[in-house]
């Protein structure tokens, strides 16, 4: 009694919001339209995909750039990690742990903004190196690749930093004292005790911040404009502007299945649990 | 290198260069975007023109409409209001009902169900978004075409953008309130019975103060996702726009202070939010609500 009260807004919850619409998303995007309202089951919709340079040339690029993301985020966010967790005390690491955290409490629209007025071509940081004569004459910061991997980064940071965090912090600082006193520098202490013991942090936020990356939306089509040309943006295109549904629903396929392989190949590597790491995160 | 090993001084430097750095590159943007509401010009762009709050309540003379004033803004955030509310009521009341079931009960397929419960935040919020959207339609189509019945609510449009977000933030919530349940004493409650307390009143008066911070917490996570998604729900959107979806239409066609004057309030809104939910929690609980912030 008791079990099927608890047990019935869960599965009303994933069947009707999870499984049941991928599974139709999955059927919409093995059909193709051969008359009106009539359909016929077909691959067509994928071999579009793969026959179409610039459908999965848009899609090589989002996944390459979401990657160069993730190790840019991963350089940025370690020394922060490293200092919160091991070289700042008390107060000054808590508070800024909190620093860190703050700007992520800000909608992502309202960070975009930020960015936008820094470095559009009337903004501050063209007129600012005009200003120090760096530049003759202002130059457009956006619509780079450049832009939208910070971006990216920006917005990312808080994924990466939460979890190396909290791995750095469980590393007992004896053995680097240890290790230290028997002579090893700096990158050996790196490389022989620190990355193996915070791997399990490293690899659940690298996986996170792929993943937010790949899905997002936001950030490339407002930092990259025309030249963002992310794979969330066809996806978008085909389903609310060309109202083609089962070509949408291939590129979200697609989408998942490459989110999902590297999530599962990040697992493999580091040999780890997927719940684990999703309770870590 | 660790505070209790000798650092030298190139080492101690370069931390303080890089740390200044950091924190210039995470508040700037921040930054810019305050300052500029309240500049004395028609865009949120260098030179400085001035002090002026015209961005906040308008100024008809100069045909500036502050965000006071703009009716179309201020609807929106209501909207956002709206649909905020119910995804932090759905999704507290699954999380709670999910956390109960996970840690109290015992069934077949458990393991199964726990990793299910955590696929939503695996999947891109856009795809979350267009399956339920293909999803719905076919329901709309076939209740129109079997019983002759026009679900309207089943077309995109705000119910939509509730289910939308509530289907990955119920997972927050679940997460929050499970890891507090997880650690609850039953003893507590089993003391509690044996004094002869109903099994309502044992929820009442113990497990559910116990659960407060939790519940709290995780009502308030629910509600700063939904206000601030974007992805999942601009494939939902009917015509009413939520914030998030109206700021960016109006970033497209050329940003105009206004947007930085109610960036402005959701900056400050988040950062009260957040020192009531860190005076509220230890640093673990903080740690977690801050990572579920963002998973949209």
């Amino acid at each position: 009694m008791m079990l099927a009260v608890l047990l019935t807004p869960a599965l009303l919850w994933l069947f009707a919001l999870i499984i049941l619409p991928h599974v139709q998303l999955a059927l919409l995007s093995f059909r193709e339209r051969i008359a009106p309202h009539t359909y016929a089951a077909s691959l067509m919709q994928y071999r579009t995909f793969f026959s179409e340079p610039l459908y999965w040339g848009v899609f090589v690029r989002t996944a390459i750039m979401s990657a160069l993301a993730t190790a840019l985020t991963l350089l940025v966010a370690f020394p922060v990690a490293w200092i919160i967790a091991k070289v700042a005390r008390g107060r000054a690491s808590s508070l800024l742990f909190v620093l860190c955290l703050i700007p992520f409490w800000v909608s992502e629209t309202v960070r975009a903004l930020g960015w936008l007025i820094l470095l559009r071509e009337s903004g501050v940081l063209p007129t600012l190196l005009v200003r120090l004569g760096i530049t003759a004459v202002p130059v457009e910061l956006l619509y780079h690749n450049a832009t939208i991997l910070v971006g990216l980064v920006y917005t990312s940071l808080l994924f990466m930093v939460v979890p190396l965090v909290s791995s750095l912090e469980s590393l007992d600082n004896s053995l680097i004292e240890a290790a230290y006193n028997l002579g090893a520098k700096g990158p050996a202490i790196l490389r022989q005790i620190v990355i193996p013991h915070a791997a399990p942090g490293i690899t659940s936020g690298c996986i996170v911040v792929f993943m937010l990356t790949l899905g997002n939306y936001l950030t490339p089509n407002l930092l990259g404009g025309k030249n963002s040309q992310w794979f969330t943006e066809l996806i978008y295109t085909q389903f609310i502007v060309r109202f083609n549904w089962e070509q949408g629903a291939a590129f979200g396929f697609l989408l998942l299945a490459l989110s999902t392989g590297m999530v599962a190949l990040g697992l493999r590597v580091s040999g780890q649990r997927f719940v684990d790491v999703m309770r870590r995160a | 290198m660790i505070a209790s090993l000798p650092r030298p001084a190139w080492l101690r430097a370069a931390t303080a260069l890089y740390l200044g750095a950091f924190l210039l590159f995470l508040f700037v943007p921040l930054t810019v975007v305050a300052v500029f509401a309240f500049n004395n010009a028609p865009y949120p762009a260098p030179p400085w023109h001035g002090f002026t709050l015209d961005w906040f309540l308008g100024n008809p003379a100069a045909g500036r409409v502050g965000l006071f004033r703009d009716a179309e803004l201020l609807g929106s955030i209501w909207t956002s209001v709206v649909v905020a509310s119910w995804v932090t009521a759905l999704s507290v009341l699954v999380g709670t009902a999910n956390a109960f079931l996970m840690e109290r009960c015992r069934f077949p397929g458990k393991q199964l169900l726990s990793v299910l419960m955590l696929v939503p935040l695996v999947i891109p919020g856009v795809i979350l978004g267009i399956s339920i959207l293909a999803f719905c339609s076919r329901l709309a189509e076939l209740a129109d075409s079997l019983w002759g019945l026009d679900l309207d609510f089943l077309r995109p449009g705000l119910v939509l953008v509730v289910l939308g977000q509530f289907s990955f933030v119920a997972t927050i919530a679940t997460l929050m309130i499970s890891a507090r349940l997880k650690r609850f004493d039953r003893t507590l409650e089993e003391a509690a019975l044996n004094l002869g307390a109903s099994q309502a009143a044992v929820l009442r008066t113990i497990t559910f103060p116990y659960l407060r911070p939790a519940l709290i917490g995780s009502a308030a996570i629910s509600f700063l996702m939904s206000f601030e998604n974007f992805n999942t729900t601009l494939m939902l959107v009917g015509e009413d726009a939520p914030l998030t979806v109206l700021m960016y239409g109006r970033m497209r066609e050329g940003a105009s202070p206004v947007l930085n004057a109610v960036s402005l309030f959701l900056m400050l809104a988040s950062a009260l939010l957040a020192l009531a939910l860190m005076r509220t929690g230890r640093r673990g609980a903080e740690r977690t609500a801050a990572t579920a912030a963002d998973a949209a």
